[in-house]
């Protein structure tokens, strides 16, 4: 799955459709010849987030609203096997589950609590279910509700790991048994998080809206934030055997994607999708054939996934462009600087420096100030660099980072202080529980106690 | 709407020996706390401020100690009872609630009636 889901599609003319990625992707909407059970696949990663948004509002309820888009979903297998893959998948989808919502609200109105689960500033907290008789049409305008999902999930009253929890649950439509594997937890354990963080957004109320435009901007950065969890989370496997989750990788590129769709005015999410476009384009040459993690100055530049970082610096220009732009714009053009450098040292360190400047006036972090130190290095020479790690090193803020005893003993090796760099080669093989870096650090440590024994 | 509590936690010590005037501002804040609760178009129903923990008195089973039920830092000094639309509601008038040693917590409050 290296395409681009437009997640939803939807009748009303989503500007997904717009999109130059979705384009010549044979599931977005003509009638699909073939597999009925490849096409109900396929509707699920795609258009999962959109029905259950749009039918979310309709239940009132999250737990009944994903028991009707599983049922609707159950139901299109049978009924594309007999009539055929309708023309506008995610429509038939959301009706199908939304009728259901509508049904059991009939069937059970006086069991359910009367406690809605989810909560519509403005309007009755339930939609009422429309008289007998008076079903929604099949070409009625659906609307898309995606965004509601999509923060409701990532409240800042929830917990950093339940909104991953819950949007990988409810956006991208794993299942707990798929998170807890992705998470490395076990799934009593994540079921008891989703949960938890279901009741919450029940008992206290969360709103299932979009922010205002006010509060757009905190509550924008928790969705990106998640999404560059996930990301994160795929991209460096904190543990086990393989560097890279790919299933996580491409969640997270497609929810970017997703989101760009959605709010293609802010300038973030551009940024967001173009650092994540532009880091995943070195994913291939992250790791040699052996598994050994390889450096970005190891890397084989030709191997590069170009088209990706095409795509990742003509987002970045747009995101850089009108006003002070924020920290993901300011990373995906410093991974810009990166990827369409000819090799590392002709890499334009000076314009790296400037940009991580800017960027920790936005986002105080001492990630960006290890990062920064790196670049100082590169710009003026390994002495600046262990300077500013000294200082990193006295604030204590990363203390047990393990790349921070990694990038002192690179820059102590660079000097030939290869007993100093050695005892830093130690201190980061103790902190990494990832194999492939673990096989990294001991090779450069054996490098540097080989020819001078420690 | 839906009713939330406010509880303020803050660090006793701080008001251990409040002046008078200092004791005049807190009286004061939550004063304009009451007024900017219904100028958010929400409601207080109801609150009270506590004595300090080294009057309470707990009881677990049978046993009654002197003291507060936890020994934390912070401890509940107060609460309001409020009305609100929903939790963002609710924090966005939470956060103008006067906790100058601590902080408050937000917890929705179980609607138990009919049920």
């Amino acid at each position: 799955m290296s395409g681009f889901p437009p997640a939803g599609d939807p009748p009303a003319g989503d500007p997904a459709a717009a999109d130059p990625a979705a384009t010549g992707d044979p599931a977005t909407g003509d009638p699909v010849a073939g597999d009925p059970a490849a096409a109900v696949a396929d509707a699920h990663r795609r258009e999962w987030a959109f029905v259950l948004a749009a039918t979310a509002r309709v239940a009132g309820d999250i737990d009944m609203a994903e028991e009707c888009v599983q049922d609707a979903y159950v139901a299109a297998l049978d009924a594309w096997s007999r009539q055929g893959v309708p023309r506008n998948p995610a429509a038939w989808l959301t009706t199908a589950a939304r009728r259901r919502a509508i049904d059991a609200h009939r069937r059970d109105r006086t069991l359910r609590s009367k406690l809605p689960l989810l909560i519509e500033p403005g309007s009755p907290p339930v939609a009422a279910p429309p008289p007998a008789g008076e079903e929604a049409p099949e070409d009625d305008v659906i609307p898309d509700d995606r965004l509601r999902l999509v923060f409701t999930c990532c409240h800042p009253a929830l917990a950093r790991e339940a909104q991953v929890a819950l949007t990988l649950r409810l956006v991208c439509g794993l299942t707990t048994a798929e998170i807890a594997q992705a998470f490395l937890v076990s799934e009593p354990t994540m079921a008891a998080r989703v949960t938890r963080a279901k009741k919450k957004i029940s008992a206290a109320r969360i709103a299932y809206r979009v922010p205002e435009e006010a509060e757009l901007p905190d509550r924008l950065d928790a969705v990106l934030t998640v999404v560059h969890l996930l990301y994160t989370t795929g991209h460096t496997a904190p543990a086990g055997e393989n560097l890279v989750r790919g299933d996580l990788v491409e969640r997270a590129i497609a929810l970017a994607r997703m989101l760009r769709t959605l709010m293609p005015d802010e300038r973030e999410v551009r940024g967001l999708l173009a650092l994540l476009l532009l880091t995943d384009a070195r994913r291939a040459t992250r790791a040699d054939s052996g598994g050994r993690l390889l450096l970005l100055e190891e890397q084989d530049r030709s191997r590069w996934d170009r088209p990706a970082i095409g795509e990742g610096a003509a987002l970045v220009t747009g995101a850089l462009r009108g006003g002070r732009p924020g920290r993901f714009a300011l990373q995906a053009a410093i991974a810009a600087l990166h990827a369409e450098a000819p090799s590392y040292s002709d890499t334009d360190w000076p314009q790296i420096l400037l940009l991580y400047d800017a960027l920790s006036l936005v986002w105080t972090s001492p990630v960006v100030a290890l990062n920064r130190a790196v670049a100082l290095a590169m710009a003026e020479g390994p002495e600046a660099g262990l300077a500013g790690i000294a200082d990193l090193e006295r604030d204590g803020h990363l203390a047990g980072y393990r790349y921070l005893p990694a990038a002192k003993a690179d820059l102590l090796r660079r000097l030939g202080r290869h007993a100093e760099a050695a005892q830093a080669y130690r201190e980061a093989l103790e902190l990494t529980g990832n194999e492939a870096e673990h096989s990294f650090l001991s090779g450069r440590l054996s490098e540097v106690t080989g020819p001078v024994p420690d | 709407m839906a009713q939330y509590a406010i509880l303020i936690y803050e660090d006793e010590s701080s008001y251990a020996d409040a002046s008078p005037e200092v004791w005049q501002q807190m009286m004061e804040a939550h004063g304009r706390f009451s007024q900017q609760v219904g100028e958010k178009g929400g409601k207080i129903l109801g609150g009270e401020a506590l004595q300090p923990t080294s009057t309470a008195t707990s009881i677990r089973g049978d046993v009654v100690t002197d003291g507060p039920f936890a020994e934390t830092k912070e401890a509940l000094g107060g609460f309001y009872l409020i009305e609100a639309r929903d939790l963002d509601h609710a924090l966005d008038i939470a956060k103008l609630c006067p906790a100058p040693g601590g902080g408050v917590e937000v917890r929705p409050v179980m609607d138990v009636s009919g049920g």
